[in-house]
């Protein structure tokens, strides 16, 4: 009862903090700030058990981020259009509402694509390619070259996506001003609340029989396939949960941020959601989640500080993390740790 | 670990709390804080960061004949890093955090519309510096550049009156080249002429033998280009090395200025007419003090361009409906503004006060060897702004967007 009290002290104090305090002592803009990062956070759980746990570098979350983020903006633009078309498809000259939009009016259908229309990509995507045993860099090759298409059929289909522009000018959700304070506090925390119920679910999977066997096809998938498991299949149903979390993620970011993006899915966000896991530290979960929140408060720290050349002291800070902690942010708070105890 | 971690988050999220509350009390006294939100990274910073610059120069200059209201000017810079998303984050930054009177930012089309529902919800001002495609009139941005019955449609009577009447259409894949391209299809079919291709890339293409190749083969009369950004090097490159002149098909530009012409290359787009409401070269008295005001800041290499200037005017046109106000309280501001007319750069300019864009002089110009633009046209009075283009029968239809 002690140790598990003691065990799960880190993450209540956690919880409590970002519950309690933070909503209590940040402004309402912070507080949306905030609430974006942690929206990365969820995406960036999802790498830390493909990546860290599983070993598969995965460089087009953006786009699990992306299909989540758009179902929800088509249901949100949906609601705002009420019954008419959405604001960029009359300039882009679309007379009638495209069948592929007519489901989204419905709410539940929206947040349900938002997960399982990833996943179902994951599950194909990785079912072609685990099988064929195909890893390491042409892996992470693939899943990249699977961000660039996507932007690329986003800005092309202009009438269908909103082009480069993507999609923005949300009112409400499920009939809450979203230009009210108190809805983006509660958006807030519904964020957190999603984060945290993630963070425990995928910390008990990882701890699991089947966290083991995913280790084990980490480190040795053909050993693992010789003692009769399918690694394709543990790896499959990995990508796929890691796809779900992302897309769960960016229907969330939309009606905090207020937009999305073709910019926000690309090879470039994917990367940068990638180099945060290794700052935090990709071998453990907390890592992946703390890298998360640490880039994303960096980057608007850095750019509101110094306009002109923020990009810089990003990439400064990157690199003095990696070659001073290569085990990331919190590998560095273990040391600590071990020392002190010692 | 049990102890350093949790310690370490709530360290974090003091910091953040500290970064939160630590926002200095709203302006002091005597300072107006206005905010600047252009691209200073990314591919638009090297057309973004000129007009920063030109809105530097004018607050500057503001500031030394004693300010606004007995007030000075405190620019607040932020970056939008050529990423819409950035650009509605820091709008909300400007206007929340930082509490400035105005903001004046914002180049690409897609960069307004993420910012335009921030300013609309906040009920806070933006003006908004460049020439776009129209079928906007936001009641909280004022839009200081061209629409698109001020640069496009005269730019099309221009090549009506050279009696050019086949075209082929070039454009980037977005929202401004696409809106544009509608607009010249129902002006074509209004006037006689004809389209013979329509060709999108996206942005930042670089690859145009294949679309050089389907230009030469239509032989068109003239081309008009709504290429954005480095594309417009690539392509004209491969259209000059294609055996393409400017005399037999002329391709006019829609966003190419004298920033841009240094970055193609001369060589490569001499002899090309462009379409703007201002150059360097316009000979006004309020012009010969901006040029030598711009280079003297930065640099007698400089070169000044339309987005500039309307940028440097937005600044001017701003504090002039502040004085007239008497506050900086935004409404009273919008209710100022109507009808104020000012001798800018570019000619007098006057704010509508229907769809607060402005009345300006449309010029044609032609690119010179020296990378200058000399005006071959003008309108001989400022237009008057229709962004819906509600005063073109032909174009009945196209304004739906309201």
């Amino acid at each position: 009862m002690i140790r598990m009290l003691r065990r799960n002290l880190p993450f209540a104090t956690v919880a409590v903090i970002a519950l309690v305090a933070a909503p209590l002592l940040l402004e309402p803009f912070r507080l949306g700030l905030l609430a974006k990062y942690l929206c990365y956070a969820i995406v960036a759980l999802g790498i830390g058990l493909v990546w860290g746990k599983g070993g598969m570098l995965t460089l087009g979350q953006g786009v699990f981020f992306g299909l989540g983020g758009y179902s929800m903006a088509m249901y949100l633009k949906l609601t705002e259009a009420g019954g008419g078309l959405p604001d960029f498809m009359v300039w882009s000259g679309v007379e009638h509402l495209p069948a592929l939009w007519v489901p989204f009016a419905n709410p539940v259908f929206a947040l349900v694509m938002a997960v399982l229309g990833p996943m179902l990509i994951a599950v194909i995507l990785g079912t072609l390619v685990f099988r064929q045993r195909v890893r390491g860099a042409y892996f992470a090759i693939l899943t990249q070259a699977l961000a660039a298409a996507m932007v690329i059929l986003l800005v092309g289909q202009q009438g269908l996506t909103g082009g480069t522009n993507g999609m923005t000018n949300f009112f409400e959700l499920f009939g809450q001003d979203l230009a009210e304070d108190s809805t983006q506090r509660l958006l807030y925390l519904a964020v957190a609340v999603v984060l945290g119920a993630l963070y425990l679910a995928t910390r008990q999977l990882v701890n699991s029989r089947y966290g083991r066997l995913l280790v084990a096809v980490r480190d040795g998938e053909d050993r693992v396939r010789f003692l009769g498991y399918d690694p394709a299949l543990v790896k499959t149903v990995t990508f796929a949960l890691s796809a779900g979390m992302a897309g769960l993620a960016g229907a969330l970011f939309v009606p905090v941020v207020g937009i999305i993006s073709p910019a926000l899915l690309g090879v470039v966000p994917s990367l940068e959601l990638v180099v945060a896991v290794a700052v935090g530290g990709r071998h453990v979960l907390a890592g992946a989640v703390l890298g998360a929140v640490v880039m994303g408060y960096a980057k608007t720290a850095f750019s509101e500080q110094f306009a002109d050349g923020w990009l810089y002291l990003q990439g400064a800070l990157f690199i003095l993390v990696m070659t001073l902690a290569p085990k990331g942010v919190i590998g560095v708070m273990g040391r600590l740790r071990r020392a002190r105890t010692t | 670990m049990r102890i350093s971690r949790p310690i370490l988050s709530a360290a974090l999220v003091l910091a953040l709390a500290a970064c939160g509350s630590g926002a200095k009390p709203a302006a002091e006294s005597n300072e107006i804080k206005v905010g600047l939100l252009h691209s200073l990274s990314g591919t638009m910073a090297i057309s973004e960061v000129t007009v920063r610059d030109a809105e530097l120069l004018a607050i500057d200059e503001i500031n030394k004949a004693g300010g606004v209201l007995g007030k000075k000017l405190v620019p607040v810079v932020e970056d939008g890093a050529s990423d819409w998303p950035t650009f509605a984050e820091k709008a909300t930054k400007l206007i929340r955090q930082d509490k400035v009177a105005t903001v004046f930012g914002g180049w690409t089309s897609a960069s307004r519309k993420a910012m335009l529902p921030v300013f609309e919800r906040y009920k806070a001002l933006l003006w908004y510096p460049v020439q776009y495609e129209g079928l906007e009139s936001s009641p909280y941005i004022f839009y200081t550049g061209a629409t698109t019955n001020q640069q496009i449609i005269p730019g099309l009577d221009y090549l009506k009156e050279e009696g050019k009447k086949k075209l082929f259409l070039v454009g980037s894949d977005y929202v401004f080249p696409r809106t544009a391209n509608k607009i010249i299809k129902a002006y074509a079919a209004a006037n006689g002429m004809e389209i013979l291709g329509e060709e999108y890339t996206p942005l930042g293409h670089t690859e145009y033998s294949t679309l050089v190749n389907k230009v030469m083969q239509a032989k068109p009369d003239a081309v008009f280009n709504t290429l954005n950004g480095d594309s417009n090097v690539a392509f004209f490159k491969q259209l000059k090395s294609a055996g393409a002149s400017a005399e037999t098909m002329p391709v006019l530009s829609v966003s190419i200025a004298e920033e841009e012409v240094t970055g193609i290359g001369v060589d490569n787009i001499a002899g090309q007419p462009v379409a703007w409401n201002y150059y360097q070269t316009t000979d006004t008295p309020a012009n010969e003090a901006f040029v030598t005001a711009y280079k003297a800041k930065y640099g007698q290499d400089k070169v000044t361009s339309d987005p500039m200037e309307a940028g440097y005017n937005a600044v001017y046109l701003w504090a002039e409906a502040v004085k007239k106000a008497g506050t900086t309280e935004v409404e009273a501001v919008k209710k100022a503004a109507p009808g104020i007319s000012l001798d800018r750069p570019e000619g007098k300019v006057t704010i509508d006060g229907e769809n607060q864009h402005l009345y300006k002089t449309a010029r044609i110009g032609v690119i010179q060897p020296d990378g200058l633009i000399k005006e071959v046209w003008n309108s001989g009075e400022p237009i008057k702004p229709d962004p819906y283009l509600k005063g073109y029968a032909w174009a009945s239809g196209l304004g739906t967007g309201q």
